[in-house]
């Protein structure tokens, strides 16, 4: 094999994994109708109540839709591998003579370019409904980084997932049990000093809370590099907890 | 050995759970020949199959693949391979041009001629009206075909076919057997896994029959026929009254004695000719015929002879 070749294979994947989207444009709609409702719903409805006007709500929980649904975005990785497994295109894919990591590789980059689609989506959204970006390109350039670092970071949670679910639906599952509590408890959506003290405990730690508050200070308000350095730490350590083993399970499974 | 064999393996073992160890299976399948692997639910074809894509490794044995070993040279052996599972491995949302463009350009294929490839497939495999169909929208048939010419676009060698006409009506069946011969005629070696012995009769040279896990019989269809005791002409005249004359009429042309059952005669068929020597003889006697059939020994008649045991599930390993 030549070192050329697993790159192209990489990118024949990735298009395989996107190319679906042309005949599913449902999947599309899928992608961008939980950031839109998220965005719409959380603005108007609890806007008033958490921060007294949709416009202060809307700058302080863009931020924190992001996150949440960045981290969501990562489970796509986890229901696709599975699939995969489960329908026989795995066992397709590697009696032929291509680079053993290429099928992965492939996934992994084709839901990162749909994961920065549906974070220009919510930020574009965002800003049509009054979001103002504060940092200008640079911000919003860095906010995208941090993202798919972060999200690249947890689609290793998805892959040994996808790999242990016997099936699409139970790695669903998972993502509903997991992310919606992790990212609840933080201040994604609303600020910390409203919850009871335990809470608070918990939530300050929360990494959620931590690349929420990085993501906002890219957009909006002063920068932090230590945000972000804490960011970057956590996307480091989950990959290098979960990497690890999600590689070791595919090498067994597959 | 590797010269004239395509596919040979030595005492292959696999164990699922903590099944026993069997005696393994050996193969020795020759270059341009068709071997028909044949076994009841849960023999582990599937597992020899899997074993020999390089999909599995096996607990002890080994196997080559024109002459590369499936575990340590596995790379050199995909080469070589094509692989139908027993289930379908499409991708549903692909259509199918797109699913062939995508194995072309794995395979290393320039776009162009990796679209040209698709298309020459899913003509010879009629499935040109579906190109631009996803494979979800397919019939069971167009899919068990998508996934036959998926595993052609690399031009293979040596293909491995498991259960490929399960579940398709007679006439896919057909079109399914002149694809195997058609691809046997260009030289390819193709390995063949049926629960139906009529199949490994038709396509195979050399059927290996195997059951958990262990290889029961070998030889050439004729030759396992003939160990099974062979097959059995059923002849049913239209009128109940006609019943003795068939009778003695089936008595002088087989020279056996036949029985006789619900107004049907039936008598061992040694002989291929008497099928049409009775035909000849009834039509002479004015005899009309309800129903005429030379039926094969079933599998389980296979099995019944081979092993002294009917067919059954059982944790095996193979
Ligand atoms: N992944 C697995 N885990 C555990 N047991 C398995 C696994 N794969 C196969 N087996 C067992 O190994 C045995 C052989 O299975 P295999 O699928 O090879 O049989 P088969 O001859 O192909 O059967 P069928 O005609 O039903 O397709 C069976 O008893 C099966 O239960
Ligand atoms: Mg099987």
């Amino acid at each position: 094999m030549t070192t050329m070749a697993m790159p192209r294979q990489t990118f024949t994947l990735a298009w395989r994994s996107l190319v679906q989207i042309k005949h599913n444009p449902a999947e599309l709609l899928d992608l961008s109708i939980q950031p839109i409702m998220f965005v719409v719903l959380f603005t108007y409805v609890f806007g008033g109540a958490i921060s007294g006007s949709t416009g202060d709500y809307l700058t302080f929980a863009l931020p924190g839709i992001v996150v949440q649904n960045a981290l969501f975005a990562s489970i796509t990785t986890g229901v696709g591998l599975n699939t995969d497994l489960t329908k026989g295109v795995f066992d397709r894919l590697r009696s032929l003579p291509i680079a053993r990591s290429a099928p992965l590789a492939g996934r992994i980059l084709a839901d990162t370019v749909k994961q920065a689609w549906s974070i220009a989506l919510i930020l574009g959204l965002g800003i049509v409904l009054g979001f103002r970006v504060d940092n200008g390109v640079a911000g919003v350039l860095g906010a995208f980084a941090l993202l798919l670092v972060f999200s690249l970071a947890a689609s290793w949670i998805a892959v040994l997932v996808g790999l242990l679910a016997s099936d699409p639906e139970k790695v669903q599952i998972f993502a509903f049990v997991v992310i919606f509590p992790l990212t609840f408890t933080s201040n994604a959506f609303v600020p910390t000093d409203t919850m009871p003290g335990w809470l608070q405990a918990w939530v300050d730690v929360n990494p959620v809370t931590i690349l929420a508050d990085a993501t906002r200070g890219l957009l909006t308000g002063a920068t932090s590099a230590s945000l972000i350095g804490q960011s970057l730490l956590w996307a480091a350590a989950i990959a290098a907890v979960f990497a690890p083993i999600a590689i070791r399970t595919f090498r067994q499974k597959v | 050995m590797t010269d004239t064999h395509a596919i040979l393996a030595e005492g292959l073992v696999k164990r699922f759970g903590g099944a026993n160890a069997r005696d393994g299976v050996d193969l020795a399948v020759r270059r341009g020949s068709v071997l028909g692997l044949l076994g009841p639910n849960g023999a582990g074809k599937t597992t020899v199959v899997r074993i020999l894509a390089t999909l599995l490794r096996p607990d002890a044995g080994r196997a080559t693949i024109g002459g590369h070993d499936v575990v340590a040279e596995a790379h050199e052996a995909r080469r070589l391979i094509g692989l139908t599972g027993q289930y379908a491995s499409v991708d549903e949302s692909l259509t199918g041009t797109e699913n062939l463009i995508l194995i072309g350009r794995l395979l290393g294929l320039p776009r162009a001629e990796a679209r040209q490839r698709a298309a020459e497939l899913l003509a010879e495999f009629r499935l040109s009206d579906g190109a631009s169909k996803p494979a979800k929208a397919y019939s069971g048939g167009m899919r068990r075909r998508l996934d036959l010419a998926a595993s052609l676009v690399g031009r293979p060698q040596v293909l491995y076919l498991d259960e490929p006409t399960t579940g398709l009506d007679p006439r896919s069946r057909n079109e399914m057997w002149d694809i195997v011969r058609g691809l046997v005629g260009d030289g390819v070696t193709v390995l063949l896994t049926t629960q139906y012995l009529e199949e490994a009769d038709l396509l195979a040279d050399e059927i290996v029959v195997i059951d958990h896990g262990r290889v029961i019989a070998t030889g050439r269809p004729e030759e396992l026929k003939g160990r099974v005791g062979g097959q059995m002409l059923a002849v049913r005249p239209m009128l109940v009254s006609d019943l003795p004359i068939v009778e003695s009429v089936v008595a002088r042309v087989s020279g056996a004695t036949p029985e006789v059952c619900d107004g049907l005669v039936t008598v061992p068929a040694s002989d291929s000719a008497l099928l049409p020597a009775v035909v000849r003889h009834l039509d002479d006697a004015e005899v009309q015929i309800g129903e005429l059939a030379l039926r094969g020994a079933s599998l389980d008649e296979v099995f019944l002879s081979l092993t002294g045991h009917p067919t059954e599930q059982q944790e095996v390993s193979v």
